[in-house]
């Protein structure tokens, strides 16, 4: 095997970082405290850098960045810490649109999202369902050209900020639950929708959007009438793809080893000499390579045109479950310290490590639970039947 | 970039898979035991070419890579072969690096003897409880700072967890000839641990197989124990871990194929890893047997004891964790300074 990257990819890394030195400031880090992981600013001197575009695939109209050059934005982007949540739906959405969307939703929506001029959303989750998403009740009716929409969806992150939701909705009710749902592409300005906070333990907000008699012209459905699963499974491919989370733990093993070098504990002996410490950090270095190789293996795997195979799954829930054990032991390296907030000033490593063990624990929640995951891994790669 | 076996990997991996599941079989591995070694296995694998296969073409070897050397590893831990493969080759093709004059190569090239490296320094002069060193006929090892080659008879070894061969050997033994330094046995080392890396991905995936068919065929409740949540979450998170294993396996190995930079250090992550990971599938698969896993009938305790001493034949991994720590971070009491 040959894990170098090949000279294009390289290249285009030196170029990120580049970039990504000058405008990830101290100020573009701070905004995401606002709990929105995002900053126009940087969006948009990404969009104009045409990397927003670069990531839609060239037979879909983008700029045709290789999966391998994506997968080292994603990565710099991480280990840069850039609050990226935003892009990771923009990218999706867009890729999604142009792979099963109508010309008109081509033309009006995606030039916008790719400009970096407006944001878009998830709106697939709902109060009652979660990992069985495809449980939706928000109904949409036909109505002539129109459909009307009510109904409620819960954790459409991103919602207070975005143009658009991609809306998952029941169209049948009368056949079994997968065979009923349709999306359309709602813009939030459309009268009859309230986007209301959620606040989180973590430093994130995410929102619950609530539906009352949405009028929407039919030319803003995505996919076939009640052929909303086939849409589910690309939107998920996408998302999978672009989304980052391989690599959460790499700025906190770096702020960790910065701490510990500079801090002593009581009894005067230096954090980063004491075995305890010294095992933890090695172990999440470990960890981490072998997320970098799960990371370079579903690139490689979408570089060369592999099928879609449960690699996702596996990178998801290697990372996010390591990630929370590492944040877990940081935290307790600090000691007490280590339980004061962003913004305290003695809080150490301006609180990041802190804030990283309260954010932690949504990454094996969101995106598809690590019990999901693992029900995927055991039904797609050990070949065992649907579990009880 | 290539995250697939080259076609000529793959030749590699599909010919010894058959070997192995031939020639290895279970009653090979468990006529083996207390032990650990089986001399037919080791001629008839000699035949292949194994043992020198990683030796250059113009050292009279068998000019393989060290990629394909460690496609056979992943075989021959999949079926627990008894015979020092791992140290046999990396022995070879560290005598091959320092003293290709050395009279023993071209025996060793052969398989006409085996040889092994002592994964440890000696201890005045003695190498504790070599993997192989009741095998071998050649022992290659640090004693201070010299590197050492002795050749002699293998002594009769202890009864061991699993399948290691274990013995003492005398690196002061008359005959002994100084072959080269501390660099050469830190690359040996490093080879042996990429490798090793690679026999317990073979082993830690078979172990896994092992449990999946078990699971699907036993019975409680009137279905299958494999449809339970609990267990198939166990074995997921197992294969997650091996399949991790396996990719930082490779990546080792590239590592010290490309002269990277830190490819000692990935050799090392790779080594404790896929020891962790192999052992906690064995551990896994043996628990869904119920019962029948702990029994000696069941094969599964041989793959629980063998991952155990793959693992153990190295030392304590505590002890390569902190020599990590002290790669990675900086020995004790520079960390200020680094
Ligand atoms: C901060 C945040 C942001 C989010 N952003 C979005 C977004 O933008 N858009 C969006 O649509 N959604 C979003 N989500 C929703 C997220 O995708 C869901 O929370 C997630 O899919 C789990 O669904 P749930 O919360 O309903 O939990 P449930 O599905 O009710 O699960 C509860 C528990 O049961 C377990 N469980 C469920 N089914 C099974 C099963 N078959 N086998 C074993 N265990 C099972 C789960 O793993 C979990 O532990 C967000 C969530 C959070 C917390």
């Amino acid at each position: 095997m040959d894990f170098s990257y090949p000279p294009r990819a390289e290249d285009f890394r030196t170029e990120v970082r580049q970039f990504l030195a000058e405008h990830v400031t101290p100020a573009v880090l701070e905004e995401q405290h606002s709990g929105t992981v995002h900053s126009w600013e940087l969006h948009q001197k990404m969009a104009a850098k045409g990397w927003l575009n670069g990531a839609v695939p060239e037979e879909l109209g983008g700029g045709g960045r290789d999966a391998l050059e994506m997968s080292v934005l994603i990565e710099e982007l991480q280990l840069f810490r850039a609050p990226i949540d935003a892009m990771g739906v923009v990218i999706a959405l867009a890729s999604i649109i142009l792979e099963l969307g109508n010309d008109f939703l081509k033309d009006e929506v995606v030039p916008k999202l790719l400009r970096g001029e407006s944001l878009g959303s998830f709106g697939y989750s709902e109060p009652e369902s979660g990992s069985d998403v495809a449980a939706a009740q928000t109904k949409a009716v036909r109505d002539g050209d129109e459909w009307v929409i009510n109904g409620t969806k819960m954790w459409t992150t991103m919602a207070h900020e975005a143009d658009y939701v991609i809306l998952l909705t029941r169209t049948n009710a009368d056949v079994p639950k997968h065979k009923g749902l349709t999306f359309f592409i709602v813009p939030f300005d459309t009268p009859g929708i309230e986007i209301q906070p959620v606040w989180t333990m973590g430093y994130e907000r995410s929102n619950a959007t609530f539906y009352d008699d949405v009028r929407l012209d039919d030319k803003w459905r995505l996919g076939d009438v009640d052929g909303g699963w086939a849409v589910m499974k690309t939107a998920l491919k996408f998302e999978r793809g672009i989304a980052g989370g391989q690599f959460f733990s790499a700025p906190l093993i770096e702020d960790t080893i910065a701490h510990a070098r500079r801090h002593r504990r009581p009894d005067g002996s230096l954090l980063i000499d004491d075995p305890v410490v010294r095992e933890r950090l090695v172990r999440a270095m470990i960890d981490l390579e072998v997320c970098r190789v799960f990371a370079q293996r579903v690139a490689y795997g979408a570089a060369v045109g592999a099928p879609f195979g449960v690699e996702g799954s596996m990178t998801k829930l290697f990372a996010s479950e390591t990630f929370k054990k590492h944040s877990n032991w940081f935290i307790d390296i600090l000691g007490v310290e280590g339980l004061l907030r962003h913004g305290e000033p003695d809080a150490p490593m301006g609180g990041f490590i802190e804030e990283s063990f309260r954010h932690a624990p949504v990454t094996t929640i969101y995106g598809g639970t690590s019990e999901i995951n693992r029900n995927m891994v055991a039904e797609g790669h050990l070949g065992l039947p649907r579990a009880r | 970039m290539r995250l697939e076996l080259t076609e000529d990997e793959e030749t590699v991996r599909e010919v010894f898979a058959g070997f192995f599941a031939q020639e290895s079989s279970i009653e090979v591995v468990r006529a083996s035991e207390p032990v650990g070694f089986d001399l037919g296995l080791w001629t008839k694998l000699a035949q292949t070419g194994a043992p020198g296969m990683a030796v250059s073409e113009a050292a009279g070897g068998g000019g393989a890579t060290l990629a394909d050397l460690a496609v056979v590893a992943t075989e021959a831990g999949r079926r627990l072969a008894p015979v020092p493969l791992v140290e046999h080759a990396v022995a070879t093709r560290l005598v091959a690096a320092a003293a290709p004059a050395d009279s023993s190569l071209g025996s060793l090239i052969a398989g006409d003897q085996v040889g092994i490296l002592a994964l440890a320094p000696a201890v005045d002069g003695v190498a504790r409880l070599v993997p192989g060193g009741s095998a071998a006929n050649v022992v290659v090892g640090l004693d201070g700072d010299d590197l050492v080659i002795v050749a002699g008879e293998p002594p009769a070894g202890p009864a061991n967890t699993g399948h290691a061969a274990l013995a003492d050997r005398d690196l002061r033994a008359e005959g002994r000839r100084v072959i080269g330094g501390a660099s050469h046995y830190a690359r040996a080392r490093a080879e042996w641990q990429a490798l090793t890396a690679s026999a317990l991905v073979g082993l830690g995936h078979q172990a896994l197989d092992i449990g999946v068919e078990y699971v699907m065929q036993r019975q409680q409740f009137d279905v299958p124990v494999g449809s339970f949540q609990a267990v198939q979450h166990g074995l997921a998170t197992a294969s997650v871990d091996m399949e991790g294993a396996e990719y930082l396996a490779h990546k080792a190995v590239w590592a010290l194929a490309s002269g990277h930079a830190d490819a000692d250090n990935m050799a090392s992550m790779a080594f404790l890893f896929a020891a962790e990971s192999a052992q906690a599938a064995a551990a896994a698969s043996l628990q869904y047997h119920g019962g029948y896993g702990y029994s000696d009938e069941y094969d599964i305790q041989l793959y629980f004891r063998r991952a155990k001493s793959m693992t153990l034949v190295h030392g304590d991994p505590g002890l390569e964790i902190r020599s990590l720590a002290d790669r990675l971070l900086g020995p004790v009491g520079t960390g200020a300074s680094a």
